[in-house]
């Protein structure tokens, strides 16, 4: 356990995964404080449907009653980025889980019993890896009807080849050991060599690397948002607060960004979410990556 | 073993992937019931009462095997289906929107090639001093910035604030109807090189003019990827025994890193040529939906908000084509630049 104490205090020190820390401290709290950020207005009945003021089409700059202003159709922007970051963690977090069991059931499967099921295996991963990702997502998003359900799924669609094949490749290195050997010799079965003895062995740093993803997925989904793949009108969901924008970039000739509010604000959020993961995870890979460590 | 059986037996193996690829992409279409695959068909409103003469046609109620080779037969012969969104067949609006997706591509390529070799292996030549910092910094802003919101930033000012200086769209309205004109010959529907072919300056300073803001924003993440890329690689092949050896005979700094680290370290980064490729069609979505820039991108995403089901997945079908073919022709030319690389080696 010296080894986690060892990387903590690597990240703490590195100024960068120390803001990553930061930023997403930050985004935790928000989500988990939403209602009280951004309290729902009585007789509101779903939380995630952002209350509207009117239905104008203008969006409407900082005011005291809506401090980041509204949006096209009124949508109150404060109570859609806070909102927001619930559904990102939502969206990340459930990608991210399913994908990695996804992985690690079929990685394992593959890397230790090797032949026949890992070649199946991986040929499968192969068609997957054939296409680039965000477009395979949007024609299953399409095919699905757009919802945020439908974006979940093609995320994971699209994901969980690369990391069965990473979670396989570490399992091919470990499998080889003599305590795997030696557990096999003493009759233990295969589910608990895998379980006990493989997995913990191979996979902490892959588990690590990928639930840094989350930045990640949260960005694709905000794509599929912004193009008016995902969540239904009006739901808190930043990619789609910034589609609300699209036809408000440029103001009046006496005032061209009189709408900057508009599309700054959700980005913004949309940018430091990603952001704090990925400063995380740049630091993490310096520290596990044992070539580019002993320079 | 050689070249040649190399070349032939990467091409044997791709017919696994392609007809994996193909059973997938059939596969989405049968979450439809017949009747609604039947519309895909469709070319006209008045043939919708003729639905069950469609999937008699098409034999969209027989078994999937049955189903699917009638599929392949059709796609082979260059049918995917109709293209609603733009009202001919699918295989034509691929082509159709083509050019224009291509002369994105030929801006932004060799953009995202220099920059991110250039900026790679200053990184790495400084390791651990401020270059290195700064451009560690660039590099996580680049791969966390979503692409679709530093488009609609970039417009706000270039296009509002600075007045219209950098347009939207492919060309503006009057260079279009000189495009168009019967003097104006498109050779290859690729405005920067037809004007240039047509000697028309006019035409190609607007053309650039448009090309600006989605080249750079097509851009931003594949330079980041290729930059961190070539830095790791460049850290690598610096650690070299050969290195060593060039600095110990007195060989110019700039000589060493120049000649002998950067020139070895270039190889890996040929291997991702077909990710870039990749993130491109990705990210040529995405720009080319915010500049309302009408090529292949704008095309599929009208496609997939209207649900034009047969054209998106004719567009995935295409790109995973693409992107398998480039990936052959990678990992060949990997072969030729590093003869270290065995052949037989590389096969499993």
């Amino acid at each position: 356990m010296s080894d986690w104490k060892f990387m903590a205090r690597q990240l703490v020190k590195n100024p960068l995964s120390l803001a990553g820390i930061i930023i997403i401290t930050v985004f935790v709290i928000i989500a988990i404080f939403a209602p009280l950020i951004a309290p729902t207005p009585e007789g509101h009945r779903d939380p995630y449907m952002i209350p509207r003021d009117g239905y104008s089409a203008t969006p409407q700059p900082p005011n005291e009653e809506h401090i980041f202003g509204t949006t096209e159709g009124q949508y109150d922007i404060f109570y859609g980025v806070i909102w927001g970051t619930r559904s990102a963690f939502h969206v990340g977090l459930v990608v991210i889980g399913v994908v990695l069991a996804v992985g690690i059931v079929l990685g394992s499967l593959a890397g230790y019993f090797g032949g026949v099921l890992d070649e199946v295996i991986m040929r499968i991963t192969d068609i997957f890896l054939a296409f680039p990702a965000l477009i395979l997502a949007m024609a299953i998003v399409a095919a699905l009807g757009p919802s945020l359900k439908s974006v979940m799924i093609a995320l994971t669609v699209v994901s969980w080849p690369s990391y069965a094949r990473l979670i396989r490749g570490d399992i091919l290195q470990v499998r080889e050991e003599d305590y795997i050997e030696a557990s096999r010799g003493i009759g233990a079965s295969s589910g608990r060599v895998i379980i006990r003895h493989v997995l913990p062995n191979a996979i902490y740093p892959t588990l690590v690397m990928a639930s840094l993803d989350i930045g990640a997925v949260v960005l694709a989904a905000a794509a599929l948002s912004f193009l008016g793949l995902g969540a239904p009108e009006g739901y808190a969901d930043w990619g789609q607060l910034t589609s609300f924008a699209r036809n408000w970039i440029v103001g009046p000739s006496s005032d061209p960004l009189r709408y900057w509010y508009a599309v700054t604000i959700p980005g913004l959020f949309i940018l430091f979410f990603v952001l704090g993961w990925n400063l995380l995870g740049d630091a993490f890979r310096d520290i596990l990556d044992p070539r580019l460590a002993r320079r | 073993m050689g070249l040649r059986s190399y070349i032939i037996r990467r091409l044997l193996l791709l017919i696994p992937v392609l007809f994996g690829v193909t059973i997938f992409i059939f596969g989405i279409t049968m979450l439809f019931s017949p009747i609604e695959r039947a519309t895909l068909y469709v070319t006209d409103p008045r043939q919708m009462s003729d639905l069950p003469a469609i999937i008699e046609t098409y034999g969209l109620d027989q078994p999937f095997w049955i189903q699917y080779s009638n599929w392949i037969g059709q796609v082979f012969s260059g049918n995917l289906g109709w293209s609603r969104v733009v009202g001919m067949p699918v295989w034509d609006a691929i082509w159709a929107f083509l050019p224009a997706t291509l002369e994105l591509a030929i801006f932004a390529t060799p953009i995202i090639i220099f920059t991110g070799i250039f900026l790679g292996s200053k990184a790495a030549a400084h390791k651990d001093r401020p270059v290195d910092h700064g451009t560690r910094v660039m590099a996580i802003f680049g791969w966390s910035l979503p692409t679709f919101w530093l488009g609609l930033i970039l417009m706000m000012v270039f296009y509002g604030y600075f007045r219209g200086l950098l347009p939207p769209s492919r060309l503006s309205i009057p260079m279009e109807m000189v495009v168009n004109s019967a003097s104006f010959i498109r050779y290859t529907h690729i405005n920067t090189i037809d004007a240039i072919l047509n000697l028309n300056g006019a035409v190609l300073l607007d053309a650039l003019r448009h090309l600006i803001l989605p080249v750079i924003t097509l851009s931003v993440t594949q330079v980041a990827f290729i930059m961190r890329l070539m830095r790791s690689s460049m850290l690598e092949s610096l650690g070299k025994g050969y290195i060593l050896t060039a600095r110990a005979k007195g060989l110019a700094e700039g000589v060493v890193v120049n000649k002998h680290a950067r020139r070895n370290a270039l190889i890996p980064v040929i291997t991702v040529a077909g990710y870039v490729l990749a993130g491109m069609a990705n990210g040529v979505v995405i720009t080319e939906t915010i500049f309302t820039y009408k090529g292949i991108g704008w095309w599929a995403w009208q496609s997939a908000v209207r649900l034009d089901i047969a054209s998106v997945l004719g567009f995935a079908l295409f790109n995973s084509v693409l992107f398998v073919l480039v990936n052959l022709v990678v990992d060949i030319l990997y072969t030729r630049v590093d003869p270290r690389v065995r052949l037989g080696g590389v096969m499993q």
